[in-house]
């Protein structure tokens, strides 16, 4: 993928996840989301991360982010209303997160294996074979103990969605 | 060209994005969305580590195994998550967490 495309791609990403901390509309956040997401999953496919990308699109882009709208339709949430601003939050908040990123430059800045470019794969790919091969030998045990997970999970919101919670 | 320190650049910014969201925001459902976010950043950067660190010209598929676990269990916990919301909402009608505040010292 050329760095034009790349560049693009990451500026969607990072401007639409922007958009979904300021806006105040819980709907317009939910959906900026999405397209942040879809920006995330065309870096995947940049990284030659097919089936990875393709998860990303049908499990967040879709699953989730539809259980999120569903959510804030039904309970009914307005755009908030302004509140006073609380001033040590925010300035502590947004001191800790450019902090962060200064730190994050800091320690690129002197990481030498870092600087390596993108070299084309020499090996034809069969990402989805590749993936499930891996899957289902080396990380079996973790596929099965994820099934359990997932029915806890399940049975849990089950569980949590009774009327009477007592 | 783009080199594996412009991945871990944006990752790391788009995990700052969702940190400051959890920190800054008051709406609960929009700090869980942030919490996404960083979840996020972090399978970015699984994913470039695995393609730059690949061995006999594949991506080392350990990291991409690594990612589809996370996906999962991130799956599973919006589901419990946005259920225990649903259940705050009935009990106190609000999703500001300055309202709720009962377990605060």
């Amino acid at each position: 993928m050329s760095p034009i495309l790349f560049w693009i791609f990451s500026a969607l990403m990072l401007g639409f996840g922007a958009a979904t901390i300021v806006n105040r509309n819980p709907v317009a956040s939910a959906l900026s989301l999405v397209v942040s997401f879809l920006g995330l999953a065309a870096l995947f496919f940049s990284l030659d991360a097919y089936f990875i990308g393709v998860i990303q699109i049908l499990v967040y882009a879709g699953a989730v982010m539809v259980l999120f709208l569903f959510i804030i339709m039904l309970l009914d949430l307005k755009a908030e209303q302004r509140r006073q601003l609380n001033l040590p939050v925010l300035i502590g908040g947004t001191g800790l997160a450019l902090l962060f990123v200064a730190q994050i430059v800091l320690v690129l800045h002197s990481f030498p294996a870092g600087k390596k470019p993108l070299i084309p794969l020499t090996a034809p790919l069969n990402d989805a074979s590749n993936i499930g091969m891996t899957l289902f030998s080396n990380y079996n045990l973790p596929f099965q103990v994820i099934g359990v997970l997932i029915l806890v999970a399940s049975i849990g919101v089950v569980v949590l969605s009774k009327r009477e919670l007592k | 060209m783009v080199t594996l320190n412009d991945y871990l650049l944006v990752s790391g910014l788009l995990f700052t994005l969702g940190f400051a969201g959890v920190l800054l925001r008051r709406n609960i459902i929009i700090i869980f969305m942030a919490l996404e976010l960083m979840l996020n950043a972090a399978n970015l950067s699984l994913v470039a580590f695995s393609r730059f660190n690949g061995a006999e010209g594949l991506p080392n598929y350990n990291g991409q195994m690594l990612v589809f676990f996370i996906i999962t269990v991130a799956a599973a916990e919006v589901a419990v998550g946005l259920a225990i919301i649903v259940a705050l909402y009935r009990a106190r009608q609000t999703t500001n967490v300055e309202d709720l505040n009962s377990l605060k010292f």
